[in-house]
């Protein structure tokens, strides 16, 4: 193996990492019965927010909360017009998409050029010595471990806990839920706002540590891809942090087979990543019955208490 | 449903207002537009214009009001905007990213009493101009100053689309640099995109990863030389001055620089003696500056940097001089000879030493 395959390897993690936070966040949200278009905007929220307090305070830990709240922030106007208003939550989430691009525009105008130095690595001595695995497991920065924990907890929460079988409830059947004295709407307001944290936590990853910068549009389109993801992952966390490496991986290998010389169409070989992830969509989806039973029946409607 | 509907209207309808940014006040002056292609805030190629466009604005005050579009894609969507800007009373509109050619060009046909001018395209009309820079001449340079600085002779470059601009910036660096180190090998990498910064980061890892020590690029994020600077190894900027994001990493950086052509060309417009043309700038019109040299450059390697750059615009030295071959080995310059034009305008092969194949 050349020495190219582990530092391949490593960039797979941080391509991947961003779309983890974003795709799970949203598997959260669209469980609970509501579909938030935005997370494109709440990224690209979060990672000017993560950026700012960066630059401003010199802390990463201030840093990445402000990320997380920056997300939920903008998660919260959507919740409010979408879940108080009633308003229609695709029209609603493609606004906040756009919303989120201008304002964090906005916000970044006087951050255009500054630097930031990155993420601390958490080395472990001798054990992130070890070659090939010891790069792999360890020294990576806490948001790349932050996010296989979420992944775990969120699988965790959704399925084994109290507290997930409310969020399955409210998406599945709401006025079921409701006639059983929950309030629909005060959870799915709280899922929202996981959502735009960890939307939010995508975008702090990009602007931290992905590339410590900032430039408008920084997020190119990565929330749409985490959309997908969340499809792809038939509202499963841990299948759309599988998806998210998946996509990442073929979107790094291509990039490097390019540096090797193989004689493949680049176009063709950019398109892949979103090929791969038509075909498994396709592949898990052609059994229509299962589709439906893991998408949320409820999913994108709005619950109006008096009917 | 109805009510979907109109959401959904005045959110488009809402996307165009602000998209557009076009004021509507009935003031006298002559309005000038501008489109582009990623935001103003890339620090790159459509940061460049937009600082022309403000230049533009300091030379005239009262006389011009500007406005402009950013983050606009090519295709379909770039004939509306132009369209836009054309029906809302802009007199000169320029169009600053190659895959809006033909749409300028349909625009142009709609609107003959409005000026057009296509930034890198080569259909012009009556009322629309080409004008393009020689960034060749900037390649050359910084080709040599990489060739020199290489110590694992291979230059990596973090490509966008394979367009004649971006294979003759390609081959000008690998002239270059051969030039000056008969070792120096040249590794690319497509990433079908102008600008996502992730993305050009990661084909600068890469590069990195398979033993690039100079990263060149061709796209419009600081990305790749932030890469470049945490990976301690070179790298040159692309279209203005990017040290911020590497000091230590940035060679130089190839800068664009339209302020005097946005300035002369609102002049001519104004004045009315603004004409269909194709202007192809370099160093000597002002279009093409180098930024400073790093200071770990030897100081023999800037003279040489320097030499070449005078030689330039002297018109004594042209970085396409023959013979250079293609890769088959056919000669496309023959020997005392240098590239002309139409040869460099239409390119679209890699020179002989460059090992890779070109995509289709």
């Amino acid at each position: 193996m050349g020495d190219w395959l582990v530092p391949a390897l490593l960039t797979i993690i941080t391509a991947s990492t961003p779309l983890v936070f974003a795709a799970v966040g949203e598997v959260v949200v669209e469980k609970s019965g509501v579909l938030n278009l935005g997370i494109e905007g709440m990224m690209i929220v979060g990672a000017i927010s993560a950026f700012a307090v960066g630059v401003t305070t010199g802390s990463a830990t201030l840093a990445i909360f402000a990320g997380a709240i920056g997300g939920a922030a903008v998660a919260f106007i959507f919740g409010f017009l979408t879940l108080n208003l009633l308003a229609n939550q695709v029209a609603a989430g493609l606004a906040l998409t756009i919303f989120g691009l201008g304002f964090s525009a906005l916000l970044g105008h006087g951050f255009v050029g500054k630097t930031f130095p990155g993420l601390p690595k958490l080395e472990i001595p001798i054990i992130s010595e070890i070659p090939f695995i010891g790069p792999l497991l360890f020294g990576h920065d806490i948001l790349v471990y932050g996010s296989v924990i979420i992944v775990i907890s969120t699988t965790y929460m959704l399925n084994k806990t109290r507290v997930g079988l409310l969020i399955r409830a409210v998406g599945e059947n709401h006025d079921a839920a409701h006639s059983i004295g929950y309030s629909v709407n005060k959870i799915r307001m709280a899922c929202v706002l996981f959502g735009g944290a960890m939307a939010g936590l995508g975008g702090a990853y990009l602007s931290l540590a992905y590339t410590p910068l900032w430039v408008e549009g920084m997020t190119s389109g990565r929330g749409w891809i985490a959309l997908a993801l969340v499809v792809f992952a038939s509202w499963k966390a841990w299948r759309a942090f599988l998806g998210a490496y998946l996509f990442g991986g073929i979107t790094i290998i291509q990039l490097h087979a390019q540096g090797f010389g193989v004689e493949i169409a680049p176009e063709f070989l950019s398109m892949l990543p979103y090929l791969a992830t038509i075909v498994v969509l396709v592949l898990i989806s052609r059994d229509s019955s299962r589709a439906k039973l893991n998408a949320p029946a409820c999913l994108g409607r709005s619950f109006h208490e008096a009917g | 449903m109805i009510s979907k509907k109109i959401i959904l209207g005045a959110l488009l309808s809402a996307v165009m207002a602000v998209g557009a940014t076009v004021g509507q006040a009935a003031d006298k002056r002559t309005k000038v537009g501008f489109v582009y292609v990623g935001p103003i805030g890339d620090h790159g190629w459509s940061y460049q214009h937009n600082v022309g466009r403000l230049a533009v604005n300091n030379a005239f005050g009262d006389k011009v009001k500007t406005t402009y579009v950013e983050s606009v894609p090519e295709g379909a969507d770039a004939a509306r905007v132009i369209t836009k800007l054309a029906r809302s009373g802009h007199k000169l509109i320029f169009t600053t990213s190659f895959g809006y050619m033909n749409p300028t060009l349909k625009v142009a046909k709609r609107f003959p009493k409005v000026k057009f001018e296509h930034a890198t395209g080569f259909k012009r009309s009556k009322n629309l101009a080409t004008y393009s820079a020689r960034f060749y001449e900037g390649r050359h340079v910084a080709g040599l100053i990489a060739g020199k600085m290489t110590k694992s002779n291979v230059i990596g470059y973090v490509a966008s689309f394979p367009i004649p601009e971006v294979i003759r910036g390609i081959n000008a660096t690998f002239l270059a640099a051969r030039s000056v180190n008969p070792k120096v090998k040249i590794k690319i990498i497509w990433v079908s995109t102008w600008f996502d910064p992730g993305k050009e980061a990661d084909a600068a890892k890469a590069l990195i990863a398979q033993g690039a020590d100079v990263i060149m690029q061709h796209t419009d994020s600081p990305a790749p030389l932030q890469q470049a600077q945490k990976n301690k190894v070179w790298a040159v900027g692309q279209a203005s001055n990017m040290a911020a994001f590497g000091p230590k990493a940035q060679l130089t950086a190839i800068i664009d620089d339209w302020n005097a052509y946005y300035i002369q060309r609102t002049k001519a417009m104004l004045d009315g003696t603004w004409k269909s043309q194709d202007v192809w700038g370099g160093f000597k019109s002002g279009m093409v500056k180098m930024a400073p040299y790093n200071k770990a450059i030897p100081a023999n390697v800037v003279a040489m940097a320097e030499k070449a750059k005078e030689g330039i615009f002297n018109g004594t030295v042209h970085p396409f001089t023959g013979p250079i071959k293609d890769q088959k080995g056919k000669i496309r310059v023959p020997a005392g000879k240098t590239a002309d034009d139409g040869m460099l305008a239409g390119m679209n092969f890699y020179v002989e030493g460059i090992d890779a194949t070109m995509p289709k």
